[in-house]
């Protein structure tokens, strides 16, 4: 029916996330690659939101909140590692 | 619900949100250093994502008047939840990368002003 927008849109959203590739191995400094990674995770996020309504599952949501909260804990590590020395 | 009607509901939000996904994937290249990138791919990717999930939660909706079947409740609720957690990891985490990417040294490039580094170097805790 209208499946067809959702994977459309995964498709898109996926050539997005290639594009961002290219900041995450050329990012002049590790912030930009940290940058990079955390869009895209949101990117993963959002392909998964959209593959669920394609294939209809239930599960793969509940996979992109836990992704989601995962690469929030590794942006809050790196983020941590990069400043360097013990917690404030 | 007919599913033109749907489509003409589905359609806006996924195109908003695929082209502020895009516009936030485009920003990484169109600015100069981390600040300013960052600025332009967490707002545009937050927003995007948002849109994406109003779209799968007007799906599900749409689904749930349609067929009356109770697994599209379960699912409407888990793209709500989704959508919560991302709103709050996403600023939180940005500005996590902000704070340590200015700590480690990494300073705004073609800025006339840094009031932080100012601050930091008179010895106060910023």
């Amino acid at each position: 029916m209208n499946v067809f927008l959702f994977s459309w849109s995964a498709g898109i959203l996926g050539v997005a996330a290639v594009l961002v590739l290219g900041r995450l191995v050329g990012g002049p400094t590790i912030p930009d690659r940290v940058v990079a990674l955390d869009t895209m995770n949101t990117l993963a996020v959002a392909i998964m939101i959209l593959l669920a309504v394609v294939y209809d599952s239930v599960v793969m949501v509940d996979v992109a909140v836990v992704y989601a909260a995962l690469s929030f804990v590794t942006t809050l590590f790196i983020a941590r590692h990069l400043e360097g020395g013990t917690g404030r | 619900m007919s599913a033109f009607l749907m489509f003409l509901i589905l359609a806006p939000l996924l195109a908003v949100g695929v082209a502020f996904n895009i516009l936030g994937a485009v920003a990484l290249y169109r600015f100069p250093d981390v600040y300013t990138r960052m600025h332009g791919t967490t707002k545009c990717t937050t927003f995007g994502t948002l849109f994406i999930a109003f779209g799968a939660l007007a799906w599900s909706l749409g689904r749930l008047a349609a067929t009356g079947d109770g697994r599209f409740i379960t699912m409407a609720l888990h793209v709500g939840v989704a959508a919560v957690a991302l709103l709050v990891t996403n600023a939180t985490g940005a500005h996590a990368i902000a704070r340590a990417a200015h700590r480690s040294g990494v300073g705004p490039r073609q800025a006339v002003v840094d009031r932080l580094a100012e601050d930091r170097r008179k010895g106060g805790e910023a």
